[in-house]
């Protein structure tokens, strides 16, 4: 956390946010229910953010390849779902077979990976765009036996959308709640993303964790002091992967729906606008950063869906957001670029 | 040996993508069970649709900033001088010239604005231009779903929702359909050729081609084969880069009018969305890299890629009993094509 300044994007994103509040309170929004709401957000999408930090911090840029750990985790949760695995037994179930899923994943798409060096977001986010029609032959043809995941019709073929209902719907989200009044603490939710974080800020202190930091700082050094980068990127990529399937995971079971075919087409970008605005430099990451950049991010979103609405232009929050998004990451390419040209 | 090397090189060619699609698109006809004659009209009605819009990719790959995918904002710069005519009430061919004037004015100056953030982020071009395409699409929704109605006053209710704000999804172009478009209609057989509008897109592929051979296509050359030695040589490879992207935005809005009045209908929202990943998949299969590209690529590309666009859906029905399965080998095809191409390429510049 040393050399942590303030940038622009945090300051105009965090009065952007203090705005809200304040309109959100003068149109006598119920700010306690925003507020546990926001906790319930920075879990759900936050473990997708963390997952970007192993790839970043290895030198592979940003992952825009994030489709692929996430389908890894939704085939897990089929799974659990198919062998009807119900409660904490099913979640974690889920997290077993996503862990060996992103595991092999994870590794295929780092060998790929290593082969274009330098320009591994663009073949990132090909590689994801193109995983998702393949996988959407794997869910039409897939010998899925239970009757609640499949088509009600023909009987062949996931549905778009599982409800987790009678699986593991809320799971964490109800574990340990605190009440302090009005106010909810989801203690499972939130410890179960600690444990996440301080398994990644343990690593980053391990031998292999130092590796990696030093190879995405300074590759050709890092080759010089005996370093296997080949090896350490994959690892780094496998650690991205596997998070992001337990990413899904999360986010699946606070939805109360696993959502299959193209949603993950555009999963990637918000995530990746999330850790950017958690003042990550698109180089490098902390896991600080990420927590912070989500909460920013999603506690906006919250507030900007019943203003949008109490000004009759729904769709002005899908806009917005896109507009962030995108705005972010093209702020931050472009940031990043140059300091790279200049040095 | 000498057999060896010439399936090296066979292998390494620009022949292989090609070979790869024309053996796809074969074997998905067979299945399809669809006739000969209607598969050539549907490639043709392509051909004459995105024939521009492919074109309008070569440049940049040659100047070395790989595959342009923000030509999506040429598209949104034309859908967006046609909504504002439309919104006035311009009709005839003064509209016309109206939209075309309007069109290249904004799409040249997106493109400048473009080829200045392209310049700053050298070597992840082709990221960049993706999120530019995105960004722009978020601002193009909330002029016309957000802006219109609200803070710019439309003359034409007709294509403003019934709350007032907002233009439609949909928006006919019945009074542009089937105008050019029958223009000097050929018929052979079964098979119809549009002659004017075939001859529009060899213009604009003799325009690209003409391009490429003035003085300006050397320097083009130059700074794409080798941006150090160029710049020693006196290049001011900044403003040639910036010209790069106003010419490909430029064609990209013609070739998305060419598109729009084709269709004769305009999917406000949705139309531009694609024309991005489409027209690249279109070039490379036609055996163009992301460090080459020869007007023979975007035209052979358009007909491959199209082919096998139109018929695998009926070949997934016929084969699986599915159509849906049609869909996702198209959509698996388009960005499994680009991917290939990202992945292999860099694997020869490492050699």
């Amino acid at each position: 956390m040393r050399n942590f300044n303030i940038k622009p994007p945090q300051i105009i994103i965090s009065l952007f946010l203090i705005t809200l509040v304040f309109l959100a309170y003068a149109l006598e929004m119920n700010l306690v229910i925003l507020f546990n709401e926001s906790l319930v957000k920075l879990v759900m999408n936050g473990v997708l953010v963390l997952s970007l930090i192993p790839m970043l911090n290895v030198g592979a840029g940003m992952n825009f390849g994030l489709p692929v750990g996430i389908i890894g985790g939704l085939l897990g949760m089929c799974l659990a779902v198919n062998f009807r695995m119900t409660g904490l037994y099913g979640f974690f179930a889920a997290l077993l077979f996503s862990l060996v899923i992103c595991a092999v994943l994870g590794w295929i798409y780092g060998l790929i990976l290593n082969r274009v060096k330098g320009r591994e977001e663009i073949a990132g986010t090909f590689i994801g765009f193109s995983f998702i029609p393949l996988m959407n032959f794997f869910w039409t043809l897939a010998p899925f036996q239970n009757r609640e995941m499949l088509y009600p019709i023909g009987g062949q073929g996931l549905r778009p959308r599982i409800s987790l209902e009678n699986y593991f719907n809320n799971i964490l989200n109800n574990l340990y709640v605190i009440r302090l009044g009005d106010i909810e603490i989801p203690l499972g939710l939130i410890g179960f993303f600690a444990l996440i974080a301080l398994f990644l800020y343990w690593y980053f202190k391990t031998k292999i964790g130092r590796a990696t930091i030093a190879v995405g700082e300074n590759e050709a050094f890092s080759k010089l002091s005996g370093i296997n980068i080949a090896q350490t990127r994959l690892l780094a990529i496998m650690i991205s992967t596997i998070i992001a399937g337990w990413g899904i995971c999360v986010y699946a079971q606070s939805y109360g729906f696993i959502q299959l075919y193209d949603e993950p087409l555009s999963m990637a970008f918000p995530a990746i606008s999330a850790i950017l605005i958690g003042g990550s430099t698109g180089k490098k990451a902390f896991i600080f950063e990420a927590v912070l950049g989500t909460y920013l991010l999603q506690s906006m979103y919250l507030f900007t869906v019943p203003i949008a609405n109490a000004i009759l232009i729904p769709e002005l929050t899908e806009i917005l957001r896109s507009f962030i998004t995108y705005g972010i990451i093209l702020y931050a390419l472009l940031v990043r670029e140059r300091r790279r040209n200049m040095v | 040996m000498r057999i060896n090397q010439q399936v090296y090189r066979f292998l390494n060619s620009e022949h292989l993508v090609p070979a790869v699609f024309i053996i796809l698109s074969f074997f998905a006809w067979q299945f399809s069970g669809l006739s000969g004659t209607f598969v050539l009209n549907q490639v043709i009605t392509r051909f004459i649709r995105d024939g521009i819009l492919v074109l309008s990719l070569i440049i940049p790959v040659v100047a070395g900033m790989g595959l342009n995918f923000a030509i999506t904002v040429g598209a949104m710069a034309v859908q967006t001088a046609l909504l504002i005519v439309i919104g006035y009430q311009v009709e005839g061919i003064p509209g016309i010239v109206l939209v075309i004037i309007m069109g290249v004015f904004l799409s040249a100056l997106l493109g400048y604005l473009i080829g200045r953030i392209l310049n700053r982020v050298k070597g992840k071009e082709m990221i960049t231009t993706i999120i530019i395409g995105f960004l722009f699409n978020s601002i193009y929704q909330l002029i016309f779903l957000v802006g219109f109605g609200t803070l710019i006053d439309v003359p034409n209710k007709d294509i403003i929702l019934t709350r007032g704000i907002g233009v439609r999804n949909t928006v006919d172009l019945g009074m542009y359909r089937d105008t050019i478009d029958k223009l000097w209609l050929l018929k052979v057989g079964g098979i119809e050729l549009p002659l004017f509008m075939i001859l529009v897109v060899l213009i604009f592929a003799g325009f690209v081609f003409y391009i490429l051979r003035t003085r300006l296509g050397q320097e083009v050359k130059a700074i794409g084969s080798n941006t150090e030695t160029s710049e020693v040589l006196g290049i001011d490879t900044r403003m040639i880069r910036i010209k790069v992207m106003i010419l490909s935005t430029v064609l990209a809005a013609f070739g998305q009018l060419a598109y729009l009045q084709n269709i004769g209908m305009f999917d406000v929202y949705t139309a531009h969305l694609n024309t991005g990943i489409i027209s690249c998949a279109a070039l490379l299969a036609g055996g163009a890299s992301i460090k080459s590209a020869k007007i023979r690529h975007a035209l052979i590309g358009i007909f491959l890629f199209h082919t096998l666009f139109i018929v695998s859906p009926q070949a997934g029905q016929n084969l699986f009993n599915n159509a849906a399965l049609g869909e996702y080998f198209r959509s698996f095809v388009a960005y499994g094509t680009i991917a290939l191409a990202l992945i292999f390429n860099v694997k020869h510049e490492n050699k």
